[in-house]
């Protein structure tokens, strides 16, 4: 009983990170039809980012937390400027190749300033350990699910209430409507790639504490899309859903089967969903007419 | 400018246009035999690889760039055919029937892929088929019963009949031959009907479709081809690289793969060749550049993928055509002089209207 409750608390506070990548894949995707690839690495940047103001800085945590996420939205808008704008237009293909092609600078260029060896980033509450009875949790596995939660209702929140969420969400469902209604399209997406890269950060420093953190943890972006799949591409819910499962059945997987399972099963899961429900947990697609 | 005079149907397919066309490539092919000759072991096996690369290349271009199917694990392919030829060969099979049978078997997993990839379009197919490579490389890396998993698979020296083929030359030879076997393989392809499906699924599904052209069968064979003719590509690479280990088939080759593709140019088997040549040279290019460049960045190691990615992005933004389409136009410029038009290769944009409720 104990165990089951361990790896489902480990699996959720794994599951919320993916969730949170997830998010920012949908979110773009959403608003512009592209799928960013490069989104695990906005992921990575921002941890490191993180453990730059920390450790090298000094800096106070929760500052170096806020100045994370903005920087990190920085990038993500210098980003859109400076490349994805120009690809609108072109085949989906071609897009993701560009994405692809923008993890790979991404990566190389962290390896170049922050080096390849594991980092840590050290926070206020990270060796403390709440025990209940016999299961033990740390406190940083807390810190992730609490602070998915928040960000969620952060999201749902701005979405709904705010001017600017809601013309994200009507250029999202048809640009050129939004477009004559005297929304800035451009001005939206572009912001809209701010928002998705700082929602990374967070991901980030929320997944840190869990883990050493070096260039290649942009990977587990590649689980992150299994989880948005999972989920239905296009749904924001969805996609903290399927983060969930493929992170609770990840821990049980690799807890009954070994590692090699356990490291498979998201494959696995993203497979199994795309033959049986190709649209997801929550379908928010229709069939393509002519 | 030269005109060419067709007096009957025939010539719209003919492979060569005109016969100084085919003698161009007479040149190479024997540029190509004779080059042994003068090279260096070095050079030698720099062409072996470009060999094996373009060949697995053939084998995506008939995919992504004929089919219009996006794969983003074709690593997969490589490293089962890689990985099967090694073990059956390693179980007494001769060499000539070892590599068509991991080509025949890479194929008909290919096909498993294809069946499911008519349910799926675009991204999800490419998501999918990177879901496959994950799962293929997990699995050789934990069965090590089979494949020898992280501590690797020694690949026996290739040999037919008693006579060595580990001589640089010898199989610097064996990758020419095959590779011109399959480079002459899918230029007929291509121009019988079932090339043109291809082409016709990758332009528009639906009036391929209503023009008669079965999907399923279409897709299938397209991914079942592209899967064997990777195969055979990771077959005779085992015996270039002489040692399999998991981590010589990563996601990384997958993407490098699709490099070739997206550089050289999609949708021209020119493009291809060029794509292979981009990715041999690149490397050492970069090792030589090393010497030149600040220590820091130099011994980063994040050189080459920071190259690579530079490069692909580079030219999807400003020559989506690739290499070759680069040369077209050249070509073009000059026999056109000085009538050449930026605009004739002005491509139309195309706006994806969502597929999503709201």
């Amino acid at each position: 009983m104990d165990t089951i409750l361990q790896l489902l608390l480990k699996g959720i506070s794994q599951g919320c990170v993916y969730g949170l990548i997830a998010l920012g894949f949908v979110l773009i995707y959403k608003a512009t039809e592209m799928i960013n690839f490069a989104q695990g690495e906005l992921m990575m940047i921002g941890a490191l980012i993180a453990v730059t103001f920390t450790e090298y800085l000094q800096w106070n945590y929760f500052v170096a937390v806020v100045l994370t996420v903005l920087a990190t939205g920085f990038i993500g808008l210098i980003l859109e400027r400076s490349l994805l704008r120009r690809m609108i237009g072109e085949p989906p293909f071609a897009v993701l190749m560009v994405t692809i092609g923008l993890g790979f600078v991404l990566r190389a260029l962290a390896g170049m300033i922050w080096g390849h060896d594991p980092q840590e980033l050290r926070t206020p509450y990270s060796d403390a350990v709440i025990s209940m009875g016999d299961v033990f949790v740390g406190v940083s596995n807390l810190v992730v699910i609490g602070g998915t939660i928040a960000l969620c209702i952060a999201l749902f929140l701005f979405f709904r209430y705010t001017r600017i969420g809601i013309a994200m969400q009507a250029s999202s469902q048809n640009q050129l409507a939004a477009y004559y209604l005297g929304i800035p399209v451009k001005r939206i997406v572009a912001f809209t790639w701010a928002l998705s890269a700082g929602i990374a950060a967070i991901a980030g420093i929320l997944f840190a504490p869990l883990t050493a953190i070096t260039p290649n943890i942009g990977f587990s972006g590649i689980k992150a899309f299994a989880a948005a799949i999972v989920g239905g591409f296009g749904s924001l819910p969805g996609a903290i859903i399927g983060g969930l499962s493929i992170g609770i059945v990840e821990q049980f997987m690799q807890y009954n089967f070994g590692k090699g399972l356990g490291d498979t099963s998201a494959y696995f899961m993203l497979l199994l969903m795309l033959l049986v429900r190709p649209s997801g947990l929550i379908a928010s697609t229709q069939k393509k007419k002519v | 400018m030269r005109f060419v005079l067709k007096t009957n149907y025939g010539r719209d397919i003919d492979i060569f246009k005109h016969r100084a066309h085919a003698s161009w490539y007479l040149v190479l092919i024997v540029a190509l035999v004779l080059a042994p000759l003068v090279l260096d072991v070095f050079y030698e096996k720099q062409l072996t690889e470009l060999f094996i690369w373009a060949i697995a290349g053939a084998g995506l271009m008939l995919l992504v760039g004929y089919s219009g199917l996006v794969s983003l694990g074709h690593v997969a392919f490589m490293a089962l055919g890689a990985y099967i030829h090694a073990i059956l060969y390693s179980r007494g099979w001769p060499l000539f029937l070892s590599i068509p049978t991991s080509a025949l078997i890479t194929g008909g997993i290919g096909v498993l892929i294809g069946v499911a990839s008519l349910r799926m379009t675009g991204i999800y197919l490419a998501i999918a088929t990177l879901a496959f490579a994950m799962i293929v490389e997990k699995v050789i890396a934990h069965w090590p019963a089979l494949t020898g998993g992280h501590s690797g698979f020694r690949v026996d020296d290739p040999e037919v009949f008693g006579y060595s083929l580990d001589s640089s030359t010898a199989y610097y030879y064996t990758c020419l031959t095959a590779l011109v076997l399959v480079f002459f393989g899918v230029i007929n392809l291509l121009r019988s009907p079932t090339g043109r499906s291809f082409i016709a699924v990758r332009d528009s599904e639906i009036s391929a479709q209503a023009m008669g052209v079965n999907l399923l069968q279409t897709k299938t064979l397209a991914f079942a081809l592209s899967a064997g003719l990777t195969g055979l590509a990771g077959a005779l690479y085992a015996h270039r690289i002489g040692f399999l280990f998991p981590d010589a088939f990563t996601i990384m080759t997958s993407i490098m793969l699709l490099m070739l593709v997206v550089v050289g140019g999609l949708g021209s088997l020119h493009g291809v060749i060029f794509g292979a040549f981009f990715i041999t040279i690149v490397p050492q290019i970069i090792a030589i550049a090393r010497d030149w460049l600040p220590v820091g960045i130099a011994q980063s190691g994040g050189l080459e993928p920071l190259v690579f990615g530079g490069v692909l992005i580079f030219f999807l933004m400003f020559e989506p055509l690739g290499m070759y389409g680069r040369w077209v136009k050249i070509r073009l410029f000059f026999s056109q002089f000085p009538l050449y038009r930026k605009k004739t290769f002005l491509r139309q944009k195309s706006y994806l209207k969502t597929e999503r409720v709201h």
